[in-house]
């Protein structure tokens, strides 16, 4: 009798035993999930209200002293407090190009500067008393209102908050993941193709798939030395340049390339080779006519990854140079640029609190970016992947 | 004319050209009486071959010996030598076009050596790294000393800064580059990231191996990936604006003071950066285990949890092992996060709520200020990261040959 009670609680402490530990998986994956909802959340609402900018509807008055440069003239005293000082700037080189205004005036809704924006949004700011009673009543006037943030799409980095915006860093992106695409696509596949396809099977070719499995998991800084070290001071590449950037990504990039490749190459049936080689193709023609293209969707799908890895990477960019200040897009690749990432890295370290909103939304602005890039990868796996 | 310009005006003209020439190599194979050996196109690619190839080798050879500085060739002598080239290879090769020529076998022997040559372009990355990172090291290490390096403890490379700016004073203290408390930074910042990631990883992958449905596990898994593919420099702008600032008021409220750029912060936001990395190799190694070892178990009676914890893991165990080595590299040679969270000046210390820097930190401040390329603090970036990457090499080598003698055990 006492035998079997003992047996009882024996087994009632392994169940109890049992359900604590899959409580403890469940709370694993709870917790890295809530991780993720609480930073989704955070960033969303940091980043989300630097979509909209603050406006004043102001008297802008077209003078001569605004053309000869006294740009401060075009607004009355106290709107020169609240009326971006970089938008009044660009009135002289406005009204050279247009010369017919000279004279004239006009009410136009134009762009406050940051402490009024982030006034209205109610996020701390340095607006002292007396433009918070203008701001409320220009508010109460219906003369100040949240607009769409067009700046933040249409212009380049600027050391005014209310005037910065992703544009060339956009561009510099583009540049650098174009780049990337070009010196690392080819060289991905043709090495993927060769060692899955006809390298022979002895040391050297093993050492080098040793090495590609390195490769993939040294630190991206590392990359970064070497694009300074080789590219920069050996062969002379611009230091900033999209061009240096791309070349560096795309060493970082290629072994991803590769293995994904591999992978691809490798789930082709043997049969399919058999039958090129039955009907007497070449082991090239073989690969070049009937392997490649069945394994392109796997391999199309390991690049976008592999892209949309290298777009967000910061840290051998950074030491390559990519972080200057760059307010103008590049039009060469030879030009110094600078991309997403290393944009979100500069404004994050900017003392002025409203570069944070600004950083959050360029974080957002990627982030949608990169999931675009990846759903359509998952996109292509799904509609092209085969079962043999 | 820019570059770009005159880049574009060749391509403009070499791309006709090479059809004309494909289009004339292919029609020349036709023209007698014979059957050709090989189908017309590769006679057109031989041409191009032909045309291209000696001409590109010649002027990589002039930009190699320029570049190392050797020899440097006259660009008008060189772009002369290659047009000249060029079209003596292009004549070559067309008068060479007759049906008994075994075009095919020429131009994938061609084909052939490029795909070798391009899986030598992984191999030269490699070797640019090492070569990159230890030229400049051991400048770096005469100048130092290796042993100073390695076992000091003061990192104050403030006077070498006024040095490397074209100020250097006499009489200003002598720089110090001790290496230790750089690496201490290191190595807590690395242990904390793992005390979250290791746990958190190997249970969620036990969850979705072990217990998960398959849908549940198909929603699940890209959940979690979700984490690994956020950018870094995103993980480090979350660490230093909201994680840190709650971290500081958690300490407070227990009567602790921490710093803003504790270490404690990057620790614990890189961990959650690692545990999509775990969980998926961990759930890899742990499907890898065969079936039939949990069936004999769980038909002796045992629980789940019993079965898992006494005959999957062990049996998973390498490869879990080697999973956290991987991570461990990952977490060391990680940058954004503690470029952004973590402290600027080395500390050795065993309290993880005061500031401490990383080797990645250091880096990448040694590199971003405006310093002659040979001064001593550039130069330090390199000795660390001659270190990061042995530190690296060797954990990712130990943890690839553990992972592939775990899988041939049971394939």
């Amino acid at each position: 009798m006492s035998s079997r009670t003992t047996e009882k609680k024996k087994l009632a402490r392994r169940y109890g035993r049992e359900k604590r530990f899959k409580a403890m998986c469940i709370g694993s994956i709870a917790i890295a999930l809530l991780f993720l909802a609480l930073f989704f959340a955070d960033l969303i609402g940091k980043g989300y209200s630097a979509f909209v900018q603050a406006e004043i509807l102001a008297e802008i008055d077209y003078s001569e002293a605004v053309r000869d440069g006294k740009y401060k003239m075009a607004v009355d005293k106290q709107m020169r407090k609240i009326v971006s000082r970089g938008w009044l700037r660009t009135l002289p080189l406005h009204l050279e190009d247009h010369p017919e205004l000279v004279g004239t005036q006009e009410a136009k809704w134009v762009v406050a500067i940051s402490d009024v924006d982030q006034y209205l949004k109610g996020r701390p700011h340095k607006l002292k008393p007396k433009y918070r009673k203008l701001v409320d009543e220009l508010k109460a006037e219906g003369k100040l209102r949240l607009a769409f943030n067009s700046y933040l799409f249409t212009r380049g980095d600027s050391k005014m908050p209310e005037l910065a915006g992703i544009k060339s860093a956009v561009i510099g992106t583009i540049y650098v993941l174009l780049l990337t695409m070009l010196f690392s696509l080819p060289i991905g596949i043709m090495t993927a193709i060769y060692l899955e396809e006809f390298a022979p099977d002895n040391r050297f070719i093993r050492m080098i798939e040793v090495n590609i499995n390195n490769l993939a998991a040294i630190p991206s800084i590392l990359f970064g030395l070497l694009g300074l070290a080789i590219f920069i001071g050996f062969f002379g590449v611009p230091r900033s340049s999209a061009l240096v950037g791309g070349l560096t990504l795309s060493l970082m990039t290629l072994p991803v390339i590769i293995i994904s490749a591999r992978v691809a190459l490798e789930s082709v049936p043997e049969s399919i080779r058999e039958a090129a080689f039955g009907v007497g193709s070449s082991p090239l023609q073989t690969v070049w006519h009937h392997v490649l293209p069945l394994a392109m969707p796997g391999i199309l799908t390991g690049s976008i990854i592999g892209l949309a890895r290298a777009m967000g990477e910061t840290a051998p960019l950074i030491i390559v140079g990519m972080i200057a200040y760059i307010p103008d897009a590049p039009s060469s690749i030879l030009e110094a640029a600078t991309v997403l990432p290393a944009q979100i890295y500069t404004w994050a370290g900017e003392p002025m609190r409203a570069y944070a909103e600004r950083t959050a939304a360029g974080i957002l602005i990627l982030l949608v970016v990169m999931i675009c890039l990846n759903g359509t990868a998952i996109w292509l796996r799904k509609r092209y992947e085969r079962r043999w | 004319m820019t570059t770009g310009q005159l880049i574009f005006a060749c391509l403009a003209g070499v791309i006709p050209l090479v059809y004309m020439l494909y289009r004339a190599g292919a029609r020349k194979s036709q023209s007698g009486e014979a059957r050709p050996h090989s189908q017309p196109a590769y006679y057109g690619w031989y041409t191009v071959i032909g045309m291209t190839l000696p001409a590109i080798g010649v002027a990589l050879v002039a930009s190699i010996l320029h570049l190392t500085g050797l020899y440097s060739v006259p660009a008008s002598m060189l772009i002369t030598a290659v047009l000249a080239l060029g079209a003596a290879g292009a004549w070559m090769a067309l008068r060479a076009i007759h049906p008994a020529l075994r075009a095919r076998n020429y131009v994938e022997s061609t084909i052939h050596w490029l795909l070798i040559a391009a899986s030598l372009v992984s191999i030269l990355t490699t070797l640019g790294i090492v070569l990159s990172v230890l030229f400049e090291a051991m400048q770096f290490f005469k100048m130092v000393g290796f042993w100073n390096f390695i076992t000091g403890t003061e990192w104050e490379p403030d006077t070498a800064f006024l040095a490397g700016a074209g100020r250097g004073v006499e009489g200003v203290a002598e720089a110090k580059f001790g290496s230790l408390p750089i690496f201490a930074g290191t190595f807590m910042i690395t242990a904390i990231a793992m005390l979250v990631a290791i746990p958190i990883g190997l249970f969620s992958a036990i969850y979705m191996s072990e217990y998960a449905s398959r849908r549940l596990r198909g929603w699940l898994k890209p959940a979690l990936e979700v984490l690994a593919g956020i950018p870094t420099v995103v993980y480090g702008f979350f660490a230093a604006i909201t994680v840190s600032p709650l971290v500081v008021r958690a300490a407070e409220s227990m009567g602790l003071h921490a710093e803003y750029t504790n270490a404690l912060t990057p620790g614990l936001v890189m961990g959650v950066m690692i545990i999509p990395f775990i969980s998926s190799l961990s759930d890899d190694v742990i499907n890898a285990v065969p079936q039939a070892m949990r069936d004999g178990s769980l038909a002796l009676g045992t629980t789940n949890a019993e079965t898992i914890r006494y005959v999957v893991l062990p049996a998973a165990l390498p490869g879990i092992v080697a999973a956290s080595l991987l991570a461990i590299s990952r977490a060391v040679g990680e940058t954004m996060i503690v470029v952004m969270a973590a402290g600027l000046r080395p500390n050795l210390t065993w309290n993880p709520l005061e500031g401490m820097t990383t080797v990645t930190v250091r880096i990448v401040d040694a590199l971003t200020g405006d310093q002659a390329f040979d001064s001593p603090l550039t130069l330090s970036a390199f000795g660390l990261g001659l270190v990061l990457l042995l530190l690296t090499l060797m954990l990712n080598l130990i943890s690839i040959s553990v992972i592939r003698r775990f899988r041939e055990k049971y394939e």
